[in-house]
This record gives structure tokens, C-alpha cells and sequence, in this order.
């Protein structure tokens, strides 16, 4: 990367030039100097000051020589010879320590005094340590020079010679995941500790970041995101571990620091330069002193900072033009990302955060294990993130840097190059058309485009018809878009449409996402999106919550709640009312309450000055307008009363209403108060797809209204009457009467069955009257009666998961679980925006 | 700078795929988001439809969804998305060092649309 052979140098006598004092020995001041040697190179007498001990090097490539993939060597970009041949004198081990912009000098740590005409500052960043405990401790190290790099490797050495040692890195970013991977190969068992839900959050999406974890884990390291390091842990003066502010250890022998950089301006900043993030820049790399130019990371140009390479390469041409005479003006960078981890292949640029007019085009091919997303807007490229497949990453950043329209490829565009420029064949009918008969559609089952073909002409007009018939696209979905282009193709308009899709993110209905979690034992949102190929990076406010319902139904225990998929009124566990405020209603088992828990009640609403209690229809007291804030006060008050959270807020169990029954009423037939508590305590706490309301009553007077609930018990003389589907909404549907049994228990293991299936089979925000409209009462008199063992297996099911549901989740907020879904951030009063 | 800009804490403590109120006495109440991308965004905290509380929304790429109506409300331009029409004031907003910055006047001056009718 030498600086090619001066063909214009000017005739200036030496004693003439002007003095060109670099700041920074790094890729930004040396490059600097290359490109006015390419142009002029007798016009500057040159002197480089650099902090490190050594010639200019490739700093991006530590990373490979801390993987062991090259040497120092390797990277050296300008040996000794570079500096004696364009005969610049090399200042290296001695920092510049300020700036006298007054006499145009520069003063080093040495003592020695440089004076200059032009100086150029080219400090880099500094790599950013956060402010813990322990972070002063011998093994706590950065990664930005090869020091850095010799300490890891060290560490890693004497791991090796005690049987492996531990490395902590802080930071999932590209730089942290680098030093993991490097660490990794040497040996060192390594935990990454990454603040964000997301690995490389700036760089990658939620999909991508999900299967970037995954694979890095399967490489036996250690992922932890979300997790937020409090302090390090030294002992004899030495790093031991990492505390994270959950409580959780880690031990370690090292630890690196990659949590970001900021430039380096603190000597600007004192010899009196404008800065702001970082050293202010115009178009041509001239500093708010027109003797002083900046470049590289330590530069604000219009506005931005760059942390990656390809900036400085633009800036120092500019730069060099405007030096030598010929000024032709930096407009900024559009960067890209690539990580240097072998193996995996990644790629980002440009803005991927989609928004107004942005349009997401996603592929996805789970078994490849391959994530595309580009986003256009006005017919133009704007981001591009790709993961498993980065081959079109140039070819998409070069749309992106042109700004070409790419309307008239659109359809194509996700296909990537090869595709996208096959002209005819950018029509993806066309190219579907094209196959020959015995090509395969269909991978997961097996299935030949001839056969789709004939499926289709057997009958099968619509997507479902075709997964029913033949199975293509039944499994994992990435070949639905072929599968409706060959409906189109054969059928024209004739084309049916399915049963209703779960949303718009996915072709699939509620049935076939329910069963494909089962069967592919998904467990975690990313998971479904990438297996299931969802057309959305992350799901829409439908899909998501859906999703989560599912995911907690089928994994009772090992799926995590996911909050930021949970409707405001289930985030809050209270609810949310038009002006924003909220209503809390406590559970009264079956309708009963006694002083202790009214008086509670109401101290709490004089203490909140509650603007109105109402009596609900669910045989409750609803206490209206509580501020989100005051919510965790209010529970813990009620939970000192021994009250807890009455889901009313839920799609969940909400009430179970009561009549007085056999123990105080004259024609009451059995225990009908007694029986609606034992119900409310079997199914409180289980999240349903849609709310659930049960009531029983004690004779056939029907006081409790048990005919137009989910689930309703009408005792009668010899026993109990099971009623269900009814609902006293919008459409009132009396229940249908399910069968009869003799004993209380019969009644409650019947009601856990019924719930359970509910749960296992309706559709998200379907309640259990059009659930059972649909599917038909006898189907579900088949489920839970036809066989003795069906009732015992379902209430097994879900008296197993209620093992993990009836945790109050009020107790937990008002203990301070998830303050800061109730806090404010702060607040803002007059005198502080005067004076602050 | 500082003096147009007004500090209103770390990062950390707005979590990715939330958000949080600022409220500003004399003045609108302040939501201030975290896409699950990193990016950071404050609008005043009323959905232009009935002014419900968009900072207690499901956000969803740049987009959050309000609780009352399920309105979807751009988080860059404060717009609805759709058939439905009404806008939000937005609050510039930068973040520097690790710390949000919100623009002082926009924070003062910010004003909620007139609810709309049914």
C-alpha cells in the first residue's frame, strides 16, 4: 500500500517548504500523508508523532492476529523504509501533549518542541472503559493497539498452562465479538456481556442478531444479553470476575472492554478548537483554525463521527486535494459492516430501521440458516442486513451508495444479483414458469413442481388446498411465493384465497403456527420468525402478542414472558382507562370479601384519592384512576390486606361469579360458593387466548348467570350440569351443555380439561363461543368425553402449568420487579430548563 | 450546546422495544422510545386520535401501536399510519456519550392536538 512514485514533486527548495506536523502514527494520519506524497510530495517537510512504540500497522487486522490468523507483520502497512525514503522524520513512543496554536507549535511528552505550518491532527479514539469498580485492576484491558493484543494473548497462554482460563468481554459489539472469537481460538473459555436485548445492535436487526447468537453459542461461548455489568471483581489487586447487576459471577482472567469509542479531542479541545462530539471538520478536513486540518475518527463532518475504515479513505483525499491545492470536498460516507469472524458470514449497511415509506422486503431460508432483509423507499435501496448469504453485499451497497431506482428489479430484488438481473427472469412467475416439471418446490416434503401443478388442477385452488393436498410449503413455508406463483400461474384469477393468515407477517394461519412450534420445539420470538420465514423483521402489534400467548401455552416454564409483547392492560396488570390512567381490581374469591379486605380497599382509595369505586359484574370492587406510578403502592397495600391481582385486566381467567347456594339460600341444591372458590383457586393466573369468565350456581334459578359464561356449573339435585361457549357480549350465545357429573371433583377436573383445551387449540383474541361455533360442539365433547383418559390428561397438563402462573405478579411489582415500567424518567420544571 | 440541549439521562435506562414518560410541569407529558434497533425517539405523549398514552404501546419496527384504539403512530414523524390521519409533535433528540439530549424549546413549546371527534 505503498504511496506510488512521485511523478510532479514540486521544485521547492527544502529550506522553502512548509513543516506538516501529524499528530497520530495510525490508518488516518498516514494514509493522510500517502495521498499528498501522490500528489506533491516535495511541498511538506513531514513529521509523524505517534503514541506507540512502533511503524504504521493495519489496525483493523488485530482481529486476525489475536485469532492467530496472521502476525504483526502482516499488517504492517509502511515499514522504516517508507518514512527514510520520502525522508519523514518518525517521532514514535512520544505523544504530542498540547498544541500552542498562538506560536505553531507542538510540545511532546519527551519535552521536544515542534513549531509547524500546517498541523494535522489525527488522534483516532479512545476506546470507552465503563465506569465500575474494578475497572483500574491489572487484567482489565481495551482493544484498540497490539499492546492490547499482547496482554490477551498472555492470558490466554498462562490459561493454557492451567488448564484453560476465563476471558470476559463487555461489549457484543463488532469490536467485542472479534476479541471473543480471538480468545475463544486461544483456548480461553469466554463469556460475552452485552447491555442489549440484540448482539452488534447498530450494525444487525433483531433476526439477525438472534441467529448471530445462536451460532456463537453453538461455538461454546458464552452469550449473555440484557446483562449489565456492576462491577469487576479483583483480588490481590488482580481481575478475578464479573458481577452483573442481577447478582450472577463470572469468573475471569481477563477482561476486555469493547463497549463503544469516542474520539480523541482532548488536545484540540484544550489548544482551543471547536468541538463537539468530536473535532470539528468542513468539507476539505479544516479545523475551526485554518492551519490546523483533522481526520479520521477523531473528525464531526456534517454532523457525524465514523468508528470503520472506509471514511478515512474518502476523507484523506479530500483532504489531500484541498492541501495540494486542488480542492475538491469530502460529502460524507455511507458505511457498511462486515465481522471478521470465520465462518460466519455477515453483512449490514446503510438504514435498516425501517419507518415512514420504508418498505421491508425479507428472505428467509431456515434450513440454510440464512436471513436477507433490504428496505427501499422511494424506489430507492436504503439498507441492506444479510446474514448466512453476505454474496450480494456489494452488489446491494453499490445500489445503495448510487441511489439507483430499483423499481423496475423490485420483485427481484431479494434474489440478489444473479437474479434480479436476469431480465425475463425478474418476473418471478416468469421464473417459476421456467422450472422444468421435475424440479423441486417443495425441500422439507419432497414435492416436484409437476406435482404441485397437477395438485392444483385436481382442485386444490387455494394455498391451504395445496398444503392439504400434497404438503408443499406445509412445513417450513419458504417456498409459499412459489407455490402461489404456480397457483397463478395455472389457476390466473381462479386463485382462492386461504383461511385467514395469522397476520399479515406470515402465510401461515393460528393451527399451522401453533403445530409448527410444537413440532419444531420453537421457543423464543426470533426463532419463530426466522423457522416460519416471517415477512417482518420483528412482527407487527398482532402477530407478536399472538406469538408470546403461544409460545407461554406450549412451553409452560421455559419460555420467558417476552413484556414488549404484552397489550399495555397485561404489561401493567391494570386497566388502562381513556385518560390514560388505570383501574385496579383485586380478586375476591367467588364473590366473597370480608372488613379486612374492604377496609383496605378503602384506605386505598382516600390514600389515592381514587375518584370512583364501582361494583363490577364479576362480583368485585373496581377502583378507578391510579396513576401507572402509583400502582406498586396500591398492590402492596392490598397485598398486605391478603388480597391479590384479579386479572381483570387479562386474557386470562377473570372472574368466577357465585351464587349463595345450598349454605344460606332455601332452594339452593349444593355448595354453589364453596365450588366457584375452589374453581377461581385452581384456574387463577393461567393466561388464555382471550378473557375467561366462569360462574356456578346453586340451583337451576341460574342467580350466577352461568349460561352465558365461558365455563358455568348449574348444581342441581343429583350433581352438577357443565355448560360451556356462553358469552354476554356483543353477540350473546347462551352455553351448551357439555354433560353432567356427580361430584364436585368430577366438576373441577372437567373444567381444568375444557380450560386446557381452550387454551391448547382456540386462536389468539378468540373467545370460547366462536372457537366453539367453529370447530363444532361435538368436537369438543369428542376431545374431553370420548375416551376416560382425555379429561385426566388435559387437567394434568394444566394443573402443571399453573405451577408457574400463580405467582402474583402485583406482589412482584410492588417488591420492585419492572419499576421502570412505572416510573418516570423524570421530571421537567420550569427552573430546570432555565438553568440546566 | 449544552444550553439548547437538555440532559435527561443515560441510555441504559430506557430498555430496546420500550419506552418512557418524561412529564414536563406547565407543559405536555414527553414519551421518550427505544426501537429494538438502538434508536431513540420522543414524541409528545398523546395519540393525535384521543390522546391515549403512546408511551404504554406494543413499538414495532419505527411504529407504535396506541393502547386505546390501536392506532399506529410513526415514531419519526409523529404521523398516523394508514387510513387514519393526525399527527403528533415530535422533540428532536440526540444521543451523545451514552446520554439522551432532548431540544430544550421543543420540550417547553411542545403542544397536543385537539382530540378528534368520533
Amino acid at each position: 500500500m505503498n504511496a506510488p512514485t512521485n511523478l510532479n514533486e514540486s521544485q521547492v527548495p527544502a529550506q522553502l517548504r512548509e513543516r506538516l506536523v501529524v499528530i497520530g502514527n495510525g490508518m488516518a494520519g498516514c494514509r493522510a500523508v500517502e495521498e499528498i506524497l501522490a500528489r506533491d510530495a516535495g511541498r511538506f517537510d513531514i513529521t509523524i508523532f505517534g503514541a506507540e512504540p512502533r511503524v504504521n500497522y493495519n489496525r483493523i487486522m488485530l482481529s486476525p492476529v489475536l485469532a492467530g490468523e496472521k502476525a504483526f507483520d502482516d499488517i504492517v502497512i509502511n515499514p522504516m523504509a517508507w518514512y527514510e525514503d520520502n525522508a519523514i522524520t518518525l517521532v514514535s513512543g512520544d505523544p504530542v501533549v498540547s498544541i500552542d496554536r498562538a506560536t505553531q507549535t507542538v510540545v511532546a511528552k519527551s519535552g521536544r518542541v515542534e513549531p509547524y505550518d500546517r498541523l494535522l491532527i489525527a488522534t483516532g479514539s479512545d476506546p470507552f472503559i465503563i465506569p465500575v469498580p474494578g475497572k483500574d485492576l491489572e487484567g482489565v484491558v481495551t482493544f484498540r493497539d497490539l499492546d492490547d493484543v499482547d496482554k490477551m494473548l498472555a492470558a490466554a497462554e498462562a490459561g493454557q498452562q492451567n488448564g484453560g482460563g476465563h476471558a470476559v468481554v463487555i461489549g457484543g459489539g463488532l469490536l467485542g465479538l472479534e476479541a471473543a472469537h480471538g480468545l475463544n481460538l486461544r483456548g480461553m473459555t469466554v463469556t460475552v456481556i452485552h447491555l442489549m436485548p440484540t448482539l452488534m445492535e447498530r450494525q444487525l436487526d433483531e433476526a439477525a442478531g438472534w441467529l448471530l447468537k445462536a451460532e456463537l453459542e453453538r461455538r461454546g461461548q458464552q452469550i449473555l444479553t440484557g446483562a449489565n455489568t456492576k462491577e469487576i471483581i479483583g483480588k490481590d489487586g488482580k481481575v478475578a470476575g464479573v458481577r452483573l447487576e442481577d447478582g450472577r459471577e463470572i469468573p475471569a482472567d481477563i477482561v476486555v472492554m469493547a463497549v463503544g469509542i469516542r474520539p480523541a479531542t482532548g488536545l484540540a479541545k484544550s489548544a482551543g478548537l471547536e468541538v463537539e462530539r468530536g473535532i470539528m471538520v468542513d468539507d476539505h478536513m479544516v479545523t475551526s483554525d485554518p492551519a490546523v486540518l483533522a481526520v479520521g475518527e477523531c473528525v464531526q463532518h456534517r454532523g457525524a463521527c465514523y468508528g470503520l475504515v472506509a471514511p478515512l479513505w474518502d476523507m484523506c483525499r479530500a483532504l489531500a486535494d484541498a492541501a495540494c491545492g486542488v480542492p475538491s470536498g469530502y460529502e460524507g460516507s455511507v458505511t457498511s459492516t462486515k465481522l471478521k469472524v470465520s465462518g460466519i458470514d455477515l453483512f449490514s449497511a446503510g438504514d435498516f430501521s425501517g419507518g415512514d415509506g420504508a418498505e421491508d422486503i425479507v428472505m428467509r431460508d431456515a434450513a440454510r440458516g440464512v436471513y436477507k432483509r433490504v428496505v427501499v423507499k422511494d424506489d430507492r435501496l436504503v439498507g441492506a442486513v444479510l446474514y448466512g448469504d453476505t454474496a450480494d453485499g456489494s452488489w446491494y451497497f453499490d445500489l445503495l451508495k448510487k441511489g439507483e431506482d430499483v423499481s423496475s428489479i423490485r420483485e427481484a430484488l431479494i434474489f440478489g444479483q444473479a437474479f434480479a438481473s436476469g431480465g425475463a427472469l425478474a418476473d418471478p412467475n416468469a421464473a417459476v414458469a421456467a422450472l422444468s416439471d421435475d424440479a423441486e418446490i417443495c425441500g422439507c416434503n419432497g414435492v416436484t413442481k409437476g406435482k404441485v401443478v397437477d395438485t392444483i388442477k385436481a382442485g386444490a385452488c387455494s394455498l391451504d388446498a395445496v398444503r392439504a393436498t400434497c404438503k408443499a410449503s406445509a412445513s417450513c413455508g419458504s417456498c409459499t411465493g412459489l407455490v402461489e406463483s404456480l397457483l397463478a400461474l395455472t389457476l390466473g384469477d381462479e386463485v382462492q384465497q386461504g383461511a385467514r393468515t395469522l397476520c399479515k407477517c406470515t402465510s401461515f394461519g393460528h393451527d399451522d403456527v401453533r403445530r409448527l412450534i410444537r413440532e419444531k420445539s420453537l421457543k423464543a420470538l426470533p426463532q419463530v420468525f426466522q423457522e416460519l420465514h416471517w415477512s417482518t423483521p420483528e412482527g407487527c402489534a398482532s402477530c407478536r402478542p399472538a406469538l408470546n400467548y403461544y409460545l407461554l401455552c406450549e412451553w409452560p416454564g421455559e419460555y420467558e414472558d417476552d413484556q414488549r409483547s404484552r397489550f399495555v392492560n397485561e404489561r401493567m396488570h391494570a386497566n388502562i382507562q381513556k385518560d390514560g390512567t388505570y383501574s385496579v381490581v383485586p380478586r375476591m374469591w367467588g364473590g366473597l370479601t370480608n372488613p379486612r379486605e374492604l377496609r383496605a380497599i378503602a384506605d386505598v382509595v382516600e390514600k389515592f384519592n381514587a375518584p370512583m369505586v364501582k361494583v363490577t359484574g364479576g362480583q368485585r370492587l373496581d377502583i378507578f384512576g391510579i396513576k401507572k406510578e402509583d400502582l406498586p403502592a396500591v398492590w402492596a397495600d392490598l397485598n398486605a390486606a391478603g388480597m391479590v391481582s384479579g386479572h381483570a385486566y387479562g386474557k386470562s381467567l377473570r372472574t368466577v361469579k357465585t351464587c349463595v347456594g345450598s349454605e344460606w339460600c332455601r332452594f339452593g341444591t349444593q355448595d354453589s360458593t364453596g365450588l366457584g372458590v375452589k374453581l377461581e383457586r385452581m384456574t387463577w393466573g393461567s393466561w388464555m387466548p382471550h378473557k375467561f369468565k366462569i360462574a356456578v350456581s346453586g340451583c337451576p334459578r341460574n342467580c350466577a348467570e352461568a349460561t352465558i359464561k365461558d365455563f358455568g356449573v348449574v348444581c342441581v339435585d343429583s350433581g352438577y350440569e357443565l355448560h360451556v361457549g356462553g358469552n354476554g357480549g356483543i353477540h350473546v350465545r347462551a352455553t351448551d351443555l357439555l354433560c353432567k357429573v356427580s361430584t364436585e371433583q368430577e366438576a373441577m377436573d372437567v373444567c381444568a380439561a375444557f380450560v386446557q383445551l381452550y387454551r391448547e387449540q382456540a386462536w389468539y383474541l378468540e373467545r370460547t363461543a366462536p372457537w366453539i361455533e367453529r370447530v363444532g360442539l361435538e368436537y369438543v365433547k369428542k376431545a374431553l368425553l370420548d375416551s376416560e383418559q382425555s379429561v385426566p390428561v388435559l387437567a394434568a397438563r394444566f394443573r402443571y402449568s399453573q405451577q408457574f402462573m400463580q405467582d402474583d405478579p402485583w406482589a412482584e411489582r410492588a417488591a420492585g420487579k419492572h419499576a421502570e415500567l412505572h416510573q418516570h424518567l423524570a421530571e421537567v420544571r420550569p427552573l430546570q430548563l432555565e438553568t440546566l | 450546546m449544552i444550553g439548547d440541549w437538555l440532559d435527561i439521562g443515560p441510555v441504559d435506562q430506557i430498555a430496546p422495544g420500550t419506552a418512557r414518560t418524561l412529564p414536563v410541569r406547565g407543559g405536555e407529558e414527553i414519551a421518550v422510545f427505544h426501537t429494538t434497533h438502538g434508536e431513540f425517539f420522543a414524541l409528545v405523549n398523546k395519540c393525535p386520535h384521543k390522546h391515549g398514552p403512546l408511551s404504554q404501546g406494543i413499538v414495532h419496527g419505527t411504529v407504535v401501536t396506541c393502547p386505546l384504539h390501536s392506532w399506529n403512530i410513526s415514531l419519526k414523524t409523529g404521523e398516523a399510519q394508514g387510513e387514519d390521519k393526525g399527527c403528533v409533535p415530535t422533540i428532536p433528540l440526540r444521543v451523545d456519550a451514552g446520554r439522551i439530549y432532548l431540544l430544550r424549546s421543543a420540550v417547553v413549546g411542545a403542544k397536543a392536538p385537539e382530540p378528534q371527534a368520533a
